[in-house]
């Protein structure tokens, strides 16, 4: 079907249209907590960021602890809470890591001042009943066991393991067991001390006036008890050379490869060079990696790269999954352009290509209410204004194609590459040794893949 | 706690036109941010394919992306990203969408992108073999490698249904899509890529004027060919509850699904609209009918889900369709009592009626999922595409939270009454390939 008379021209772009900068406020309270408000008013909603920061917190006792924040106060059960809240359209949920605990939701935005009041009850009188949270620890399990069973879990899990060691981003998930044994009175300890203000932020998005909206969160949270503590991680290890670790998966039909390459925090100075170096090589859809080993080989479905931030540490992660009979040729194409990309500088045309779509994604980005929300909310938790998007943006459109180049050499090398493939390790291990050196883990990661376990029926 | 809430409703201003060779344009325009949302609908989706030809429309999907008229492979991904922007299409049971979000200084190219394409894909033998791999690595990801693959979208329709269009595997067999030809390919292209069958939907920050000079520009002359007749997918309701199971050898815990049929979302919306309000009440949130009985009273479960067709999206789907609900259990769960439950709790509702205030917080909440869906200009121009090409009212996006709202406690109960354990389809998914 390539009729194809005459060649149509690709229409120029238009002039660019800066966004508007969105009218921002901001207030600390007495009490520590810092509130952060910006109107989007492009629905009648509103998008609420509570970050709290939660460094050494145990994960177990913080897991649970943030399935159970709203399972019950003094004054109301957890169906009462999620019910009060629904009333005015709104939803509020918690999740933690080694980093933060943050809660998020949204809701119309006539309901603002109701949905900060029952956060505000629940920060300060979350009374984690024991027959609540006995469900919440039984689904957690259950959970977990299920995050068990999946591969991109799995894998991700054996790589941070491998990077990280004794540093707490070793685990992001807790055990089934430890789930078990925590106990309310645990709950209620760890709330007391680290579900406080000090250090906390809230992120206010929508329909809403930035000066009236502080005002609804200082009269409302004002009261939430001044304290907390500022407990930092030490710096996460940087991801090293090492053999790559295969993990057994008898009978997996495909092999899930995980790689870590170093990368540095949003301040640095290499931060915007890394960042497009990583764009070329995998970091979207028209990068090296992609077009070759999916549009070109035809070999996985969504291999993706990217840099990430957490607040002790930032990693370059590669993620493909790949059929098992191709795995080790994706891992040579994955070596050959993490190569290629470290030893000669990108083209120009590429390079200005990665540029307007880093600086796009960044408006894109800004341009929802959830969106801004969560920009914001990260920046904060990371001690940068609102304003870095507008510098970083600046940043990214200025660097050098050497300086990308540089930052190609400095983080993307293949030698410096730490690496998982989960996988059939009886039908990946000899090809995969053909071109790194590999390590096997002890034992195959569940019981619950038997040999020649593929779901035959389905593939036909 | 009768608290009232007045249920807010957009008001995006909304143009419509169809350009002389039949293709269908709508336009809202925003200008509150610099980026604009692009999407074309075409009239085609998985209950469209021929017998033999499993996994066709999806498959198709992939390929055109894969070069046109003008532009060779890979160049769609690179113009619309190195432009600022954001792609991708997806294939469901009665459509199947292409899109862009970009920096609205990119409006132009992303019209001619989809024009070149509308125009003719290039259909290559290499091109084909190629995406047939990569759709068999998504299927890999998405369904034989990871636990819980194709549950409940791919295992319930063949209970729920009988004809092959209701009731087969929209991802495809590995045989069929290894057995795909190019010849068929462009017959498929022929036939359902028509400019009269498909919705072109612009939305974000354009001037109107503008933007329908630069469409009728690049999408005007491409070539007229009318959208073919839309056989009827309809199915009788079923009389005698049906059930299966089957194991499921990386699942490390049972899981039940159970669907019964809904009044035709397009010819009967007042009919079907009470099924929508209903899946939210027994399912939405801790305080939720389900949640609370079968979550935090009996334990039988450990999460739940309660949602319209199979692809969760109310308002996306033609006759027949059901409403569906879903849970994952503990560990040696069992069905029977969670499905036991179900139907008291569905008697409880049709024959009780509902708590003071339980459906107008339901309602409250459900307005948010549904504005905050539309705040982004993709989710809004999708949705606008959809609901011309199924119905011919985008402007029904800034109804539907109100409409919702108007939804009476006696319909809802109504509808409760009528989910009989009779019209029941039930799947279970056996974990660890025992039985």
């Amino acid at each position: 079907m390539t009729a194809a008379p005459a060649r149509r021209p690709l229409p120029p772009l238009g002039p660019t249209r800066r966004p508007p900068l969105p009218k921002v406020a901001e207030r600390t309270l007495d009490n520590g907590l810092r509130v952060i408000a910006i109107r989007r008013p492009s629905v009648p909603l509103v998008e609420i960021r509570l970050w709290v920061p939660f460094a050494r917190a145990p994960l177990a006792r913080a897991t649970v602890l943030s399935q159970s924040l709203f399972a019950g106060t003094v004054d109301r059960s957890g169906v009462e809470l999620a019910a009060e809240l629904q009333t005015v359209g709104g939803g509020l949920s918690a999740g933690v890591d080694a980093d933060r605990l943050l809660v998020a939701g949204a809701g119309l935005v006539t309901g603002l001042r109701r949905m900060l009041e029952l956060l505000g009850e629940v920060l300060t009188g979350a009374t984690y009943p024991a027959g609540e949270v006995a469900i919440e620890r039984a689904r957690l399990a259950d959970r977990i066991q299920v995050a068990l069973s999946q591969p991109a879990h799995l894998a991700r899990a054996a790589l941070s393991r491998r990077m990280y060691g004794r540093h707490p981003y070793a685990e992001s998930v807790p055990g089934v067991d430890q789930v078990r044994a925590v106990r309310p009175a645990g709950l209620r300890a760890l709330h007391a001390d680290r579900v406080r203000p000090t250090g906390a932020h809230l992120v206010l998005v929508g329909d809403v006036s930035p000066a009236r909206a502080l005002d609804t969160a200082e009269q409302v949270l004002g009261g939430w008890p001044a304290g907390g503590r500022q407990l930092t991680l030490p710096a996460a290890p940087a991801p090293r050379p090492a053999p790559l670790l295969l993990v057994d998966r008898p009978g997996a039909v495909q092999s899930s490869m995980r790689i870590a390459l170093p990368a540095v925090d949003r301040r640095h100075p290499d931060h915007a060079a890394l960042q497009l170096a990583n764009m070329v090589f995998g970091g979207y859809f028209s990068s090296r990696w992609v077009e070759n080993i999916r549009e070109d080989k035809g070999y996985s479905y969504g291999p993706y790269s990217m840099v990430e931030h957490s607040v002790a540490g930032s990693a370059l992660m590669l993620a493909a999954d790949v059929a098992t009979e191709v795995t080790a040729p994706a891992l040579l194409e994955t070596l050959h352009e993490l190569g290629r990309l470290a030893v000669l500088p990108p083209d120009a045309d590429e390079l200005e290509q990665a540029r307007q779509y880093a600086v796009g994604s960044l408006q894109l980005g800004m341009s929802t209410q959830a969106g801004l929300a969560g920009v914001a909310s990260t920046y904060a938790g990371f001690g940068l204004p609102l304003e870095f998007l507008a510098e970083h943006t600046a940043r990214l459109a200025s660097v050098s194609r050497d300086e990308v180049a540089a930052a190609a050499t400095r983080y993307l090398a293949p030698a410096l590459a730490m690496g998982v493939v989960l996988g059939d390790v009886a039908r990946i291990a000899g090809p995969v040794a053909a071109l790194t050196e590999v390590e096997t883990s002890d034992a195959s990661v569940t019981g619950v893949v038997g040999p020649g376990a593929a779901v035959s029926d389905v593939a036909g | 706690m009768a608290r009232t809430v007045r249920i807010p409703a957009t008001a995006y201003p909304v143009e419509r036109f169809t350009l002389p060779n039949g293709l269908r344009v709508v336009l809202a325009p925003d200008r509150s941010a610099p980026v604009v949302g692009v999407a074309v609908v075409y009239d085609v989706g998985i209950r469209s394919e021929p017998p033999g030809r499993t996994g066709f429309a999806h498959l198709f999907e992939h390929l055109m992306f894969q070069g046109s008229a003008n532009l060779e492979k890979l160049a769609h991904f690179r113009h619309v990203q190195g432009s600022g922007g954001t792609f991708n299409g997806s294939t469901h049971l009665d459509y199947t969408d292409y899109y862009e979000v970009l920096p609205s200084n990119a409006l132009e190219r992303a019209l001619f992108l989809e024009a070149d394409r509308m125009r003719g894909p290039q259909l290559t033998e290499e091109n084909l073999r190629n995406q047939v791999d990569v759709v068999k690595e998504e299927i890999r990801v998405n369904v034989l490698n990871r636990p819980y693959g194709g549950f409940p979208w791919l295992r319930l329709p063949p209970v729920l249904f009988d004809t092959f269009p209701n009731a087969h595997d929209g991802y495809g067999s590995f045989a069929d899509l290894d057995s795909a030809t190019v010849g068929e390919a462009a017959e498929f292209f022929t036939r359902y890529y028509a400019s009269g069958n498909a919705v072109l939907a612009v939305a974000g920050d354009f001037d109107v004027t503008a933007a329908t000079g630069l469409i009728e520009r690049h999408l005007g002359d491409v070539p007229a060919r009318p959208a073919p007749v839309r056989p009827s997918f309809a199915e009788p309701d079923l009389t005698t509850e049906r059930r299966t199971a089957y194991p499921d050898p990386l699942a490390p815990l049972p899981a039940v699904a159970a669907a019964w049929r809904v009044p035709d979302p397009v010819d009967d919306l007042a009919g079907y609209l009470p099924y929508v309000v209903l899946a939210e009440v027994l399912t939405d949130g801790d305080a939720a009918r389900l949640v609370e009985r079968l979550v935090r009273g009996d334990r039988t479960v450990t999460s739940l889900g309660g949602y319209l067709s199979f692809e969760g999206e109310p308002f996306d789907v033609r006759d027949p369709a059901a409403l569906v609900l879903q849970a994952h259990l503990p560990p040696g769960g069992d069905v029977d009592k969670v499905l036991g439950a179900v139907d008291e709790e569905l008697d409880r509702l049709a024959v009780d009626g509902f708590a003071r205030g339980e459906l107008a917080r339901v309602q409250a909440r459900m307005a948010t999922h549904l504005l905050r869906d539309t705040d982004a200009v993709l989710g809004r121009g999708l949705r606008m595409a959809v609901l011309e090409q199924q119905r011919g009212t985008p402007e029904l996006l800034n109804e539907l939270p109100r409409m919702l709202g108007t939804v009476t406690e006696t319909q809802v109960r109504e509808a409760a009454a009528t989910l009989r354990p009779y019209r029941r389809a039930t799947i279970e998914v056996v974990p660890g390939g025992a039985q």
